[in-house]
C-alpha cells in the first residue's frame, strides 16, 4: 500500500494566516542585515520574495526555518510563536526548506535522502521501506531511476528536484523554496515550476519562494520585494509593474 | 627455516590480535572523531574504565562457583559497554556539546576530563560514591523539580548559583561524616594495578607448531568481529544509523529536515564511548588493568584513524591491524629472529638494525617514522574520500 499526500485545505484547522514575520531584525556581528522585515503568507497562498544579490532574502528564510537567531522581532508559525523552537522542532511543525544549493546529503542514496524526508512527517509511516508515497514518483519521475545512486552524484537539476521531494515526504505546511531554478537548465526550471504549481493545486500547502526568474516569479499570489535588509514594495503578482521588475529583479 | 616461519606465523597471530584490541577502541574514536569531529582526549580513560568493570563483574561472579564464574566475561563486555556509553553519554551532555565547533577548547576540556577519571578510580572509596550519589541526587533532582515552573527560564541562572553550592556542602559533609567509618573509607582498587582473572575456558590455546594461539585471543578477534558486524548493520541498517550518516554530513540540513540533532550527537557519543569500553574489557584479559591503561592506547588508535583515513570504516579496520601487527613484529624482535635465521648474506646487516628497534618503546618509533612517511605520500589516509560527494 503506498501513502497519499492527504493534506488538502479543507480538513486543516483554519488559520488564516500561515506564517506572519514582524519587526524581524538580524545582525552578522555589528551589521544590520534585515531591519523590521514584516512578512505573511496567507494559508494556501504562493507568495514570492524578490531582490537583488545580497538583500538579505536568503538571511530572512534561515530566520524562518531557525538555522539563525534575531535580535528583534517576532515569527508566527500557523498562530504559534516559533522564535523560541530548534530548526529540527520547526520542522516537525510543518516547515519544510529546500536551501540555495540543494543540501543533498551527498553520501546517501537518494532512496536515504527521501526517507530522511520523512522525519518531520507527523504520519510517519511505520514500514519505511514502502513509505515513499506514489505522488513523489508522479512529480519527479527521475527520480525512481536513480534510488539507489549517491546524492553527490546528481545533476543539479536532479538534485534540485530531489529536494523538493524530499521536502514533501514530510507533508509541510509551509514549503520555503530558495531560488529552486538558481544554476538549472532551461528546460528542467519548466518542469519544477510545473511541479511546484502542481504541489500547491493538490496539497494545499503555502509556498514562500524566493526567485530571481520572472516567469516564475508571476506564479505566485502576492511578492514581497526587498531592498537593503528592508521590505520596499509588495502587493499581488499581477499588478507587478516592469518598473519594479527592473528594480528588484536581477535580469 | 620452519621455526623462523612458525615465528612469523606467531608474531602475525599476536599481531592482529592486539589490532583487534586496536580496532575496537578505534572504532569507537572514528564515529566520534571521523563522524563528530570530536577529539576525545578521554577515550583512553573510557577504555579504562571498560576494563575496571570487567574486573568488577568479576569479583561479583566470584562467590558463585564455577559453572556460573566462567560466564561471567559475557555479562562483563555488556556491562562494559553499558558503564562507558552512560560516562562518555555525561561527558557529552556536561561538557562536550558546549563546545562543538570548537576543537582546542574540546581538546583542553576532554584531556581535564581524563585526568579526572584517573585519578577518581585511584581515589573512589564507598563514602566517595555516596557522597557523588547525593549531589547528583539533590542537584538533578531539584533542577527537575524547577525545570516544570513555567518561570523557569528567568531564574535559572539563580537557582542554580544557589542549588550548586547547597548541595556539593551537603554532599561534601556527608562524604566527610562517612569517612570516619572504616569500610566506607576503604579504597575500593587504589593505586595498585588488579588482575582479571581469565575464565577456566579461556586458558590454553590451540597448539599450533612449536607455539599455541591462545584462547583469549581468539576470543578478542572473535568480540572484534562481532563488534565491527554490529556496528555496520547499525549504521548502515537502523533508522536512527541513517540519522547519524546524515546529521555527520550536513548538521544544518539534516535538522532542517526534523532529525532531533542534539539527540543524535548524544547517542553518537554514548556508541563511541560504549566501543571504548568493550575495547577495555577486552585489554583485562591480556594484561593487568591499572588507572593509566588507557594513556598506551589513546595515541595508537588516534594513529589508527588518522592512517585509515576519517570517515571511512575500512579504513580504520585495514590501518588497526597493519599498526598492531608492525609493532608486534619489530617490538618482539621477530623480524630481527627471522632475518638472522635466514642465512642470506646481504640481510645480515638488517639484523642489527631491527635488534635495535626490539623493544616497544623503540618499535613505537620506528611505527610511528612509517606512519609520517606514509601520510607524507596519502595525506588523506589509506581509503580517503572520492567522487562528486566530496565538494559537495
Amino acid at each position: 500500500m503506498t501513502q497519499t499526500m492527504p493534506t488538502t485545505p479543507s480538513d486543516r484547522p483554519t488559520a488564516e494566516v500561515m506564517l506572519k514575520v514582524s519587526g524581524l531584525n538580524f545582525y552578522y556581528g555589528e551589521s544590520h542585515i534585515l531591519r523590521d522585515v514584516d512578512l505573511t503568507v496567507p494559508r494556501g497562498e504562493m507568495v514570492c520574495l524578490i531582490g537583488r544579490n545580497g538583500v538579505g532574502k536568503t538571511t530572512l528564510l534561515k530566520n524562518i526555518v531557525g538555522l539563525l537567531k534575531p535580535r528583534q522581532g517576532s515569527i508566527q508559525f500557523d498562530g504559534h510563536p516559533i522564535l523560541n523552537l530548534s530548526p529540527d522542532r520547526r520542522a516537525r511543525h510543518g516547515i519544510a526548506y529546500v536551501p540555495q544549493g540543494r543540501e543533498i546529503i551527498p553520501r546517501l542514496t537518494v532512496k536515504e535522502n527521501l526517507l530522511l524526508g520523512l522525519e518531520a512527517n507527523p504520519n510517519k509511516p511505520k514500514k519505511r521501506d514502502t513509505a515513499i508515497p506514489d505522488d513523489i514518483f508522479e512529480l519527479f519521475p527521475v527520480l525512481e531511476t536513480m534510488l539507489t545512486r549517491m546524492g553527490g552524484d546528481l545533476s543539479g537539476g536532479q538534485q534540485q528536484q530531489l529536494a523538493i521531494a524530499r521536502a514533501l515526504m514530510g507533508q509541510p505546511q509551509l514549503l520555503v523554496l530558495d531560488e529552486p531554478t538558481e544554476g538549472i537548465q532551461p528546460s528542467i526550471i519548466l518542469d519544477i515550476e510545473a511541479a511546484v504549481k502542481k504541489i500547491i493545486r493538490t496539497t494545499g500547502v503555502s509556498v514562500l519562494l524566493v526567485e530571481q526568474h520572472l516567469h516564475f516569479v508571476r506564479q505566485a499570489d502576492r511578492y514581497y520585494a526587498m531592498q537593503k535588509g528592508g521590505i520596499v514594495a509588495s502587493g499581488p503578482t499581477h499588478e507587478l509593474s516592469n518598473e519594479v521588475i527592473q528594480q528588484f529583479l536581477a535580469v | 627455516m620452519l621455526q623462523a616461519l612458525f615465528g612469523l606465523f606467531d608474531g602475525i597471530f599476536n599481531g592482529i590480535s592486539i589490532g583487534a584490541v586496536l580496532l575496537i577502541a578505534a572504532l569507537g574514536l572514528a564515529i566520534i572523531f571521523g563522524l563528530m569531529g570530536v577529539i576525545n582526549l578521554a577515550h583512553g580513560e573510557l577504555m579504562m574504565l571498560g576494563a575496571y568493570t570487567t574486573y568488577v563483574v568479576q569479583l561479583a561472579f566470584r562467590p558463585l562457583g564455577e559453572p556460573l564464574f566462567s560466564l561471567y566475561i559475557f555479562v562483563a563486555v555488556v556491562a562494559a559497554f553499558i558503564v562507558a556509553a552512560l560516562v562518555g553519554l555525561a561527558l557529552e551532555r556536561g561538557v562536550i556539546r558546549y563546545l562543538y565547533g570548537r576543537p582546542l577548547e574540546t581538546l583542553l576540556a576532554t584531556w581535564g576530563v581524563s585526568l579526572i577519571l584517573r585519578q577518581f578510580v585511584r581515589s573512589v572509596s564507598g563514602a566517595m560514591a555516596i557522597s557523588i550519589a547525593v549531589f547528583c541526587l539533590l542537584f538533578f533532582g531539584a533542577l527537575w523539580v524547577l525545570r516544570k515552573r513555567s518561570d523557569w527560564a528567568s531564574m535559572q541562572k539563580k537557582a542554580i548559583a544557589i542549588l550548586l553550592p547547597l548541595s556539593l556542602a551537603i554532599a561534601g559533609g556527608s562524604g566527610f561524616l562517612l569517612n570516619q567509618v572504616p569500610i566506607l573509607a576503604r579504597l575500593w582498587f587504589s593505586t595498585r594495578n588488579v588482575d582479571v582473572t581469565a575464565p577456566a575456558w579461556l586458558r590454553g590455546g590451540i597448539p599450533f607448531g612449536i607455539s599455541q594461539l591462545p584462547y583469549t585471543r581468539l576470543f578478542i578477534i572473535a568480540l572484534t568481529v562481532l563488534c565491527l558486524i554490529g556496528i555496520y548493520w547499525f549504521l548502515n541498517r537502523s533508522v536512527w544509523g541513517l540519522r547519524i550518516r546524515s546529521v555527520t554530513q550536513n548538521r544544518d540540513m539534516s535538522a532542517c529536515l526534523g532529525i532531533p540533532t542534539a539527540q543524535v550527537d548524544a547517542l553518537t557519543f554514548a556508541l563511541g564511548s560504549g566501543l571504548a569500553g568493550v575495547a577495555g574489557c577486552a585489554v583485562s584479559l591480556l594484561g593487568s588493568v591499572g588507572p593509566n591503561l588507557g594513556t598506551n592506547y589513546i595515541v595508537d588508535s588516534f594513529m589508527v584513524v588518522v592512517v585509515g583515513g576519517v570517515g571511512k570504516l575500512v579504513g580504520s579496520i585495514v590501518a588497526a591491524l597493519v599498526i598492531g601487527t608492525l609493532n608486534y613484529l619489530i617490538g618482539s624482535g621477530t623480524i630481527a629472529i627471522i632475518l638472522g635465521g635466514s642465512g642470506v648474506e646481504f640481510l645480515q646487516p638488517l639484523v642489527g638494525f631491527f635488534t635495535f628497534f626490539a623493544t616497544a618503546s623503540m618499535a613505537k618509533v620506528m611505527v610511528f617514522v612509517l606512519i609520517i612517511a606514509f601520510l607524507q605520500v596519502r595525506p588523506a589516509g589509506l581509503f580517503p574520500q572520492k567522487g562528486r560527494s566530496v565538494e559537495a
